[in-house]
């Protein structure tokens, strides 16, 4: 066993990890990670309540729709998504697309669905003497789900929403497959330049992943406990 | 086609030994996280944590690239003897997964209410004879569903192996999609067996919770 680690590779390389080749090329590393997450977590917000909508609409087409998209997506692995996206997206569309935005979209389908039930879960949580209440008052089943079980819903989802963000976070590791310049492309690529400090460079992405996902998921703890006193 | 056959070979494989693998570990982590002695809880707690936070890809590549430096030299040697891409894939597997386990198991275990223990102690059980015959019995049950989910989602996660080069049934998708253009077809394939293999799965939790799960809701 030779354990002589030699952390010199880390600074040398620390811009490198932390934002690629930004102000010279495209933005890379660290903050590309961070970016790719952020927008598909914001785009899989919006899907997930539409496909959540879907799911408990009392139309069945709409449903059934919307429950066989879920369960598919949920059935097979992020990188078949990615596949799919990467080699046929260009196909339907006749065009090329950029890699950050397959990947951006695979990672938005995927979460989607599973926000879906999230905010499932969040909308059966409300008790029903609201929306009967709501109803008696004269507002319409559309209003009642708007105004009334949705706000209180997503309060209700909020420490899972951060969960599924932490998700999102390690599932960037999965762009590297179509060549997508984050972090751990970032790291596979100095591995491939510097040859001899694999063992460095992968046990300091992992820790970079650490700090990230840990920060997240000990607010989604704290949140949880803050949410779960008040009601 | 008979690529595709021999990929889902290597998937099934991978997923079955990295999930007895995740399984043992699971268990040993979740007693450990409730032992009362400090420093094996404050090793579980920190075990859990790092490697639920930290991607499953970089893991892999960690094991793969980088643990010459940190493991000893004749474990080195034998796995280079085995095949050693397979063998840092399941490594990096049955770790990934065994974190997540040890959460199933010591949240089945903490569902059984505290008077049972109590209970059989108060009836002459010694406390590893309750936990052997009172507590574990229920408690496995409870957790057969999610230890089901997470072979579930070991299988899906066993297709980041291709990454470094195991030819398992996502690799070989992507080979026929290189080697022939036939890529719809490939990933049309693949698609499928993967949601079969989550159906069957998935068809197993209710078959189960539907058997054995219903005498215990009655409390």
């Amino acid at each position: 066993m030779s354990v002589d680690f030699d952390c010199t590779v880390i600074w040398t390389n620390m811009t490198y990890f932390l934002v690629g080749r930004f102000p010279h090329g495209p933005l890379g590393g660290i903050a590309l990670t961070l970016y790719l997450a952020l927008v598909a977590c914001l785009l899989s917000f919006i899907g997930g309540i539409i496909l959540g909508m879907m799911n408990v609409s009392s139309y069945k087409p709409l449903k059934y729709l919307s429950l066989a998209l879920v369960n598919a997506i949920r059935g097979i692995p992020l990188i078949m998504v990615i596949f799919w996206m990467y080699f046929l997206l260009p196909a339907f569309l006749g065009r090329t697309v950029a890699e950050n935005w397959t990947v951006i979209l695979a990672l938005t389908l995927f979460t989607s669905a599973y926000m879906s039930q999230i905010v499932k879960a969040g909308v059966e949580s409300v008790p029903k003497g609201q929306t009967e209440a709501a109803l008696s008052t004269g507002l319409s089943p559309r209003q009642v789900m708007l105004f009334i079980v949705l706000p209180q819903g997503l309060r209700n989802m909020i420490p899972s929403f951060v969960n599924q963000f932490v998700s999102l976070i390690k599932d960037t590791s999965l762009a590297f497959i179509v060549g997508v310049s984050e972090l751990t492309q970032v790291a596979t690529q100095i591995n491939n330049r510097t040859i001899i400090y694999p063992t460095e460079i992968f046990m300091f992405i992992a820790a970079v992943y650490f700090v990230m996902c840990f920060t997240f998921t000990s607010l989604s703890r704290r949140l949880e406990k803050r949410l779960a006193w008040k009601l | 086609m008979e690529w595709l056959v021999s990929g889902l070979t290597i998937t099934i494989q991978l997923s079955l030994i990295s999930m007895v693998l995740a399984f043992l570990l699971g268990l040993v982590l979740a007693v450990m996280k409730m032992s009362p002695f400090r420093p094996l809880r404050w090793f579980a707690v920190g075990y859990l944590e790092f490697f639920r936070n930290t991607p499953l890809l970089v893991q892999i590549f960690f094991w793969y690239f980088g643990s010459y430096k940190v493991l000893p030299e004749a474990v080195n040697t034998w796995l280079n003897d085995l095949n050693f891409e397979f063998a840092a894939a399941v490594i990096a597997l049955a770790i990934y997964t065994s974190a997540f386990i040890a959460e199933d198991i010591r949240s089945g275990i903490r569902a059984i209410p505290k008077a049972q223990m109590e209970a059989a102690q108060s009836s002459g059980f010694s406390y590893l004879q309750s936990l052997r015959f009172v507590i574990l019995p229920q408690a496995v049950r409870l957790t057969v569903p999610p230890l089901i989910n997470q072979f579930l989602n070991l299988t899906k996660n066993s297709s980041l192996a291709m990454t470094i080069g195991v030819m398992d049934l996502t690799y070989q998708a992507r080979q026929i999609e290189s080697y022939t253009f036939k890529g719809l077809e490939a990933f049309t394939a693949a698609t499928l067996v993967y949601l079969a293999i989550s159906s069957i799965i998935a068809g197993l939790v209710t078959l189960y919770s539907r058997k054995a799960l219903f005498p215990l809701k009655v409390h």
